[in-house]
C-alpha cells in the first residue's frame, strides 16, 4: 500500500498519527519510516518534522531505519531471564550469525530486545513481527526459524 | 482570595493561585531552580526544585505545586538537599563540565548551582558520550554534550517561536535535543533566532563567538575598522555590564567603543531613519500603483529566513529594503568610502546587534559587492561586546559620554524605537502620514502599535484612505500574519514584523536572563530615548536629505536600488 493510500484511511488530526505510523511500517517489509515518509506524514497531519521524529525515536516499535523482513524482539526482563532466556538469546545469535540491534545480510531477520511481553507465565517468550513464542527452548527456537527461512524459499 | 501556609515554620499569606517556589520567592527564600523558566511552559522536569509538604509522601516540585490552605512546606530538610545534590551530581556525571573552556563559565545555571549545593566532588563516574558539535551556520553552536535535556530551548522553538525545529529525540538515557532527522540547525529549517540560545541555562547552544576575529581587526595596521549600533544596544549593554535592567548607555557606550580601538563609532540609528526613507517610499508606491499588499518590513532576518523557509509563496510581500544592518554596510564601503578617500577594501565594518540571525544576514551572499567583499565584516551580539569591554578591563561606568561620529550619527527619536516591536510601523507612519497627507501630525505616538500584545492593529488616514496597519512579534504570531497573506484574507496594507518577544530589545543575543520584566525595562528606556531627542521623524533628519542630495539622488532611484534594496529566494525544503 502506498503511504498515500494509507494515509486517506486516517483523519488529517495528530492524535492520529501514532495508529498511521504503526500500520504503516507494519504494512512495510523493511518496518520504518524513512525521512521522505516522514515529511509526507508531518505535512499530511499538518505536525513538524521534529514532531514526528521525536514520536518515532520514542517508541521502541517505530524506527527510521530499516530492519529486516522479521524482526525478532527477545524480552530482557526478570521472569524470562530465570527461565534461561540467556540460551534463547545465544541460539538466535549462533544461528542469525547477528547480535541484538543488528539484521541479517540477507536482509531476513533482525534482533533486538524489548521490555515485557506479558508471558511471564510461560517464559522465556519472543516476538516475531506480530507474533509471539512461548516456553521457549533452543531447539524449539531452532525450530522456528527454520519454518521462517523454508517460508522465504 | 489569600491563602495561609507555613514555610519553614513561617507564617506566610499569599494570593492563592501562587507556587510555593513564588511564594517562597516573596518571603526571601530562593529555591533553586535549572529547568524552570519564568516566561516559559512549567515542566518540573529536573526536579531541583523539589520541597517537603508535611504529611505528602514524596516530594513535590514547587515550581509546579499550588500553595494550599494550611500547607506546610520544608523547602531545604537534609532529605530534600540530599534529593537535589542528587540530581545534579547525575547531571554532571552526564555533562562536559570541563567549566573553564565554556563560554558559559561563571554564566552558567549548573555552575551556580552546583556551587550553592556545596557539590565539591561527585560519586558518580563520568558516563557522558560524546556527540559531534554542529557548528555549521554562522550564528549559532550546538553542543550537545553540555545539554541537560532541561526542554527550555524546545518550548522556546515550539512555543513561542512556533518554529519547532528542536525537539526531544530518543529516550530516557538516550534522549538528545536535535532537528529531525539528527541534522545540522542549517539545513533550512532554523531561522537563527537565538531564543534558544538565550534560555539555555548552560553552554549547549551558545552564539558563534567572533570576539578574536574583530581583536584582530583592530589590530591590523591595513584595516580601518568602524562599528555601528544597533538601536536596542544603547538599552542593553549597561544591562550587560552589570547595570540595571533598561539602563540607557548611549553617551558610555561611545565611549567604551573608541577605547577598544575603533577608528569611528557610528550608529545603526542612522540607516534606521533611512530604512524608513526607502520602505516608506516603497510603501507608498505600492499603494498609490497597485503594487503587492499587504508589504510587510524585511529588517528582521529571523522573519527573512522564516519567510524564505516556511513561506516562499509570500516573499513578494517582503519590502525589498535591506535592514538598517546591511544599507549601513553597503554606505560604509561607498559613501564613507569616497567621502573619506579610503579604499573600501580596507574598511572593516562591525556591527554590534541584540541578535544571531545577523551573523547568519551579513553572511548572505548578496549583501556586498562581491562575496569576498561582503558590507558587514562581523556581527557580534550585545553578549559579545560585552565580553569584549570586559576582556579589556573598560571600567563602563566611569567613562564620560561621548557622541557618534558623523556622517552616521545623526539619528531621530523614530529610528531608536526600532529597538521595540512597534517601532518601525511607528517611525514608518510618522514619516509616511506626513508624506502623503503633506500636513504635520498633532501627536507624534502611535500608541495602538506600542506594548507587549502578540498582534496590534492601527488605522491610519493616508490621502483620505483609511489604511488597516499591524504589528506582530515573535515567529508564532508572525505565522497567523504569513497565513493570512498566504490565503489572501490580509486585512492590512502593512505589517510590521519582528522575530523575537517584544522585537530587538528581546533579542537572541541580549544578556542572559532576559525576561518579561527586563523587556518592559528596556522598551520603556527606548520611548524615553526617543522622546529625549530633538528629531523625531526620519524625514527632518538633515544627515539623511543631504546623504540623498551629495550620493544616492533619491528614495528608490538607481543606485539606491542597488544599495539599499535586495531580493529573497525561498529556500529549498528536502
Amino acid at each position: 500500500m502506498t503511504l498515500d493510500l494509507m494515509l486517506q484511511k486516517y483523519p488529517a488530526s495528530s492524535e492520529y498519527l501514532i495508529e498511521a505510523l504503526r500500520d504503516y511500517q507494519t504494512a512495510k517489509i523493511d518496518h520504518c519510516v524513512t525521512e521522505m515518509e516522514i515529511v509526507k506524514i508531518a505535512k499530511y497531519f499538518n505536525v513538524t518534522e521534529s514532531k514526528v521524529c521525536s514520536v518515532v525515536s520514542f517508541y521502541s516499535f517505530l524506527s527510521e531505519k530499516p530492519k529486516g523482513k522479521y524482526v525478532i524482539r527477545i524480552c530482557r526482563d526478570v521472569p524470562c531471564f530465570v527461565n534461561k532466556s540467556e540460551s534463547i538469546l545465544k541460539t538466535l545469535e549462533t544461528r542469525l550469525g547477528i547480535k541484538p540491534g543488528e539484521t541479517t545480510t540477507d536482509g531476513l531477520f533482525s534482533l533486538e530486545f524489548t521490555g515485557c511481553l506479558g508471558q511471564c507465565d510461560h517464559a522465556p517468550a519472543i516476538r516475531i513481527n506480530e507474533k509471539t513464542y512461548v516456553d521457549l527452548t533452543p531447539d524449539k527456537v531452532k525450530a522456528i526459524l527454520s519454518e521462517y527461512r523454508e517460508e522465504k524459499s | 482570595m489569600m491563602v495561609n501556609l507555613k514555610i519553614n515554620n513561617i507564617d506566610v499569606t499569599v494570593p492563592e493561585n501562587t507556587t510555593i517556589l513564588d511564594a517562597a520567592k516573596a518571603n526571601n527564600i530562593a529555591i533553586p531552580t535549572l529547568c524552570y523558566y519564568p516566561d516559559l511552559r512549567i515542566n518540573s522536569d529536573c526536579r531541583i526544585c523539589s520541597v517537603e509538604i508535611v504529611g505528602k509522601k514524596g516530594l513535590s516540585t514547587s515550581c509546579s505545586t499550588l500553595v494550599t490552605e494550611g500547607m506546610q512546606v520544608k523547602t531545604h530538610t537534609p532529605r530534600v538537599i540530599n534529593a537535589r545534590k542528587t540530581i545534579t551530581e547525575l547531571l554532571l556525571a552526564n555533562h562536559d563540565a570541563d567549566c573553564t573552556a565554556c563560554a558559559k563559565n561563571m554564566n552558567c545555571e549548573l555552575q551556580k548551582l552546583a556551587n550553592v549545593l556545596g557539590i565539591d566532588e561527585n560519586r558518580f563516574a563520568r558516563v557522558l558520550e560524546v556527540r559531534p558539535i554542529d557548528d555549521h551556520n554562522p550564528s549559532l553552536i550546538r553542543n550537545s554534550n553540555r545539554c541537560i535535556k532541561c526542554g527550555r530551548c524546545i518550548d522556546v522553538c515550539r512555543n513561542i517561536q512556533g518554529v519547532n525545529v528542536l525537539e526531544a529525540m530518543n529516550r530516557g538515557h538516550d534522549i538528545l535535543i536535535s532537528p529531525p532527522f539528527g541534522k545540522y540547525l542549517s539545513d533550512e529549517f532554523c531561522t537563527f533566532c537565538g531564543q534558544c540560545s538565550s534560555v539555555c541555562p548552560v553552554g549547549a547552544i551558545i552564539e558563534k563567538d567572533e570576539t578574536a576575529t574583530v581583536w584582530n581587526a583592530l589590530h591590523d595596521p591595513q584595516k580601518h575598522v568602524i562599528v555601528q549600533v544597533a538601536p536596542a544596544i544603547r538599552v542593553s549593554l549597561g544591562e550587560e555590564l552589570g547595570q540595571k535592567p533598561g539602563t540607557i548607555v548611549t553617551g558610555k557606550l561611545v565611549a567604551a567603543l573608541k577605547l577598544l580601538g575603533f577608528t569611528k563609532v557610528f550608529d545603526t540609528d542612522f540607516t534606521a531613519d533611512l530604512t524608513i526613507i526607502e520602505e516608506g517610499s516603497e510603501l507608498i508606491k505600492r499603494i498609490t500603483t497597485g503594487g503587492v499588499l499587504p508589504m510587510t518590513t524585511s529588517c528582521c532576518p529571523g522573519w527573512i529566513n522564516f519567510a524564505e523557509t516556511y513561506y516562499p509563496e509570500i516573499l513578494d510581500h517582503i519590502s525589498s529594503c535591506k535592514s538598517p544592518q546591511q544599507m549601513f554596510g553597503a554606505l560604509a564601503k561607498t559613501y564613507y568610502a569616497q567621502k573619506e578617500n579610503i579604499d573600501p577594501a580596507s574598511i572593516f565594518v562591525v556591527s554590534i546587534m541584540p541578535c544571531t540571525a545577523k551573523k547568519y544576514e551579513a553572511k548572505r551572499s548578496e549583501m556586498g559587492s562581491t562575496e569576498n567583499n561582503l558590507d558587514v565584516d562581523v556581527v557580534l551580539t550585545t553578549r559579545e561586546a560585552g565580553k569584549m569591554l570586559r576582556q579589556m578591563g573598560v571600567e563602563f561606568e566611569n567613562l564620560s559620554e561621548m557622541e557618534f561620529d558623523k556622517p552616521f550619527g545623526t539619528t531621530t527619536g523614530a529610528a531608536a524605537i526600532f529597538g521595540t516591536t512597534g517601532g518601525v510601523m511607528e517611525a514608518a507612519l510618522r514619516t509616511v502620514y506626513e508624506i502623503v497627507n503633506k500636513k504635520p501630525l498633532a501627536v507624534l505616538d502611535f500608541v495602538e502599535v506600542r506594548g507587549m500584545k502578540g498582534i496590534k492593529e492601527a488605522s491610519v488616514d493616508l490621502g483620505g484612505k483609511t489604511v488597516k496597519v499591524a504589528v506582530a512579534h515573535t515567529l508564532a504570531n508572525a505565522k497567523i500574519i504569513a497565513e493570512q497573506i498566504k490565503n489572501h484574507e490580509s486585512p492590512y496594507a502593512f505589517i510590521e514584523v519582528m522575530c523575537c518577544p517584544g522585537g530587538c530589545i528581546g533579542g537572541g543575543g541580549q544578556p542572559y536572563g532576559t525576561i518579561s520584566k527586563t523587556r518592559t525595562d528596556r522598551l520603556a528606556s527606548l520611548y524615553a530615548v526617543d522622546v529625549a531627542m530633538p528629531l523625531r521623524k526620519s524625514h527632518e533628519n538633515p544627515d539623511i536629505n543631504k546623504l540623498y542630495s551629495d550620493f544616492l539622488g533619491s528614495p528608490l532611484a538607481k543606485l539606491s536600488h542597488e544599495l539599499l534594496h535586495t531580493k529573497y529566494q525561498p529556500k529549498r525544503r528536502h
